[in-house]
């Protein structure tokens, strides 16, 4: 299957990028491909331009900036998995990328392209809610941060405008976070069915600070609010886990499809919340 | 686009469509069939090759993308008449039946087993997890890449093993 035709660039500069991606009719940035060459193959996007990243040097980088880590645009996802930084400072994310796809997806594919991609059962994104990370967008009208909790819009839609490139994650240090997930070949393999992402902030003893993140339960990854509020300001007890799982689909239309009914889909929610939970403070 | 590639250490150059795929510039320009194309949406692997020693899929890979970078193929695993161990495990273990998932099934065993000698099941069943197998049910492959595992690290390895279930 080949995908239509399309003229493409491999700017070596940023600003090289940003130009082109601002005076182009209907063009795609390229970072891996893992979601962008099947849907042209598929011809479900047809981007008259493609706009290949991976030539611009310092975008694979991880760096620690003291008060957070930032996560460059052609960082694979498998270099996000094993990298000892986001292991210690963003478990959470350490383990969603760990479990996306399987091994030549996460080879070729970049974190910052599955979440600018913002698939409804995409790991990265529950994660980098949880852990409150901020998207930097830049386009040559200049630089925006985006608070992760903004950035998801809807079913394959983010806050990225169509002259903005997702250049990096900021991920704050801090709290302890996990990531729990039921696949869709079982374990941990393949799309979620559904999962959580939770993150919890123990430095004072009980629980002062929370964010339960879930995905491929609803039209996106989201936050679960209602479930954070009831581990905060306990000590997570199991009376506490349970109330935080039961609020997992609070205010969100449960998907349904051939991997699960709304009933099953929300138990399984609600099952992941809980196990996550309690995986975090044993 | 005018592209430069090293494939199994020989170097090519030309001019390709920006939309041709690695695995049909492989197959197609250079010949080498043996990479297959499967399911051609990404989930299969049959069309495994590994790019700068990484196993990714070339079905879903444009050829531009790999401008400048060092591929291996099956075809460049043995050497010369002698098989490379894991091709050997294949063939000792009957790790496979039609065939069609096992260049990609190698690739991936390559890389695995270049980047830990001695791995657990476990760790087996997750390096090929990329790998799609209709006929064989894993069981054989795992033993072909145990075998592999055992020849590569200079021990004597054995035949006919039970992978064991639990480990």
């Amino acid at each position: 299957m080949y995908p239509p035709k399309f003229d493409y660039l491999s700017p070596t500069t940023l600003d090289e990028a940003l130009s082109a991606l601002s005076g182009a009719e209907n063009a795609k940035i390229l970072s891996g491909g893992m979601s962008l060459i099947p849907l042209m193959k598929l011809r479900l996007v047809r981007p008259a331009t493609v706009i290949d990243i991976s030539r611009i040097p310092g975008l694979d980088s991880i760096e620690d900036r003291g008060s957070h880590i930032e996560i460059g645009a052609m960082v694979r996802t498998s270099d996000t998995a094993g990298n000892a930084l986001v292991r210690e400072h963003a478990t959470a994310l350490a383990e969603a990328a760990g479990s996306t796809a399987d091994l030549q997806v996460r080879n070729q594919g970049t974190t910052c392209g599955s979440i600018a991609h913002a698939d409804l059962a995409a790991d990265q994104p529950a994660a980098v809610l949880a852990l409150g990370a901020t998207m930097v967008a830049e386009s040559t009208r200049g630089t925006r941060e985006i608070a992760a909790a903004d950035f998801f819009v809807d079913t394959l839609t983010s806050a990225l405008e169509p002259d903005e490139i997702l250049t990096r994650i900021k991920i704050p240090k801090g709290g302890r976070s996990v990531y729990r997930k039921l696949g869709r070949r079982g374990g941990d393999s393949d799309y979620p069915i559904a999962a959580a992402a939770v993150w919890v902030d123990t430095t004072v003893g009980d629980i002062s600070e929370a964010r339960i993140a879930l995905t491929g339960v609803s039209s996106k990854p989201y936050l679960a609010l209602d479930a954070a509020a009831s581990v905060v300001g306990t000590d997570g007890s199991a009376e506490a886990i349970a109330a935080a799982a039961s609020h997992a689909t609070d205010g969100v239309v449960v998907l349904e499809d051939l991997y699960g009914t709304v009933d099953y889909r929300k138990q399984l929610a609600e099952t992941y919340v809980r196990r996550a939970l309690e995986d975090l403070l044993a | 686009m005018q592209v430069h590639i090293t494939v199994n250490g020989i170097d090519h150059g030309g001019d390709v469509e920006p939309r041709r795929l690695l695995v049909h510039y492989l197959r197609e320009d250079l010949d080498l069939t043996g990479t297959h194309v499967g399911c051609d949406t990404g989930y299969c692997g049959a069309c495994t090759v590994l790019v700068d020693g990484r196993p990714i899929k070339s079905c879903t890979m444009l050829t531009v993308q790999a401008d400048g970078s060092k591929i291996r193929t099956v075809e460049g695993v043995a050497d010369g008449n002698q098989l490379h161990p894991v091709q050997e495990g294949f063939w000792e273990c009957h790790g496979l039946q039609c065939g069609f998932c096992t260049p990609g099934m190698i690739m991936s065993s390559v890389a695995l087993l270049e980047s830990n000698s001695d791995p657990t099941e476990a760790e087996i069943r997750h390096g090929i997890e990329g790998n799609l197998c209709r006929c064989t049910g894993y069981h054989n492959i795992v033993r072909s890449v145990q075998y592999a595992g055992a020849k590569m690290r200079g021990e004597t390895p054995a035949l006919g093993v039970t992978a064991e279930a639990s480990s």
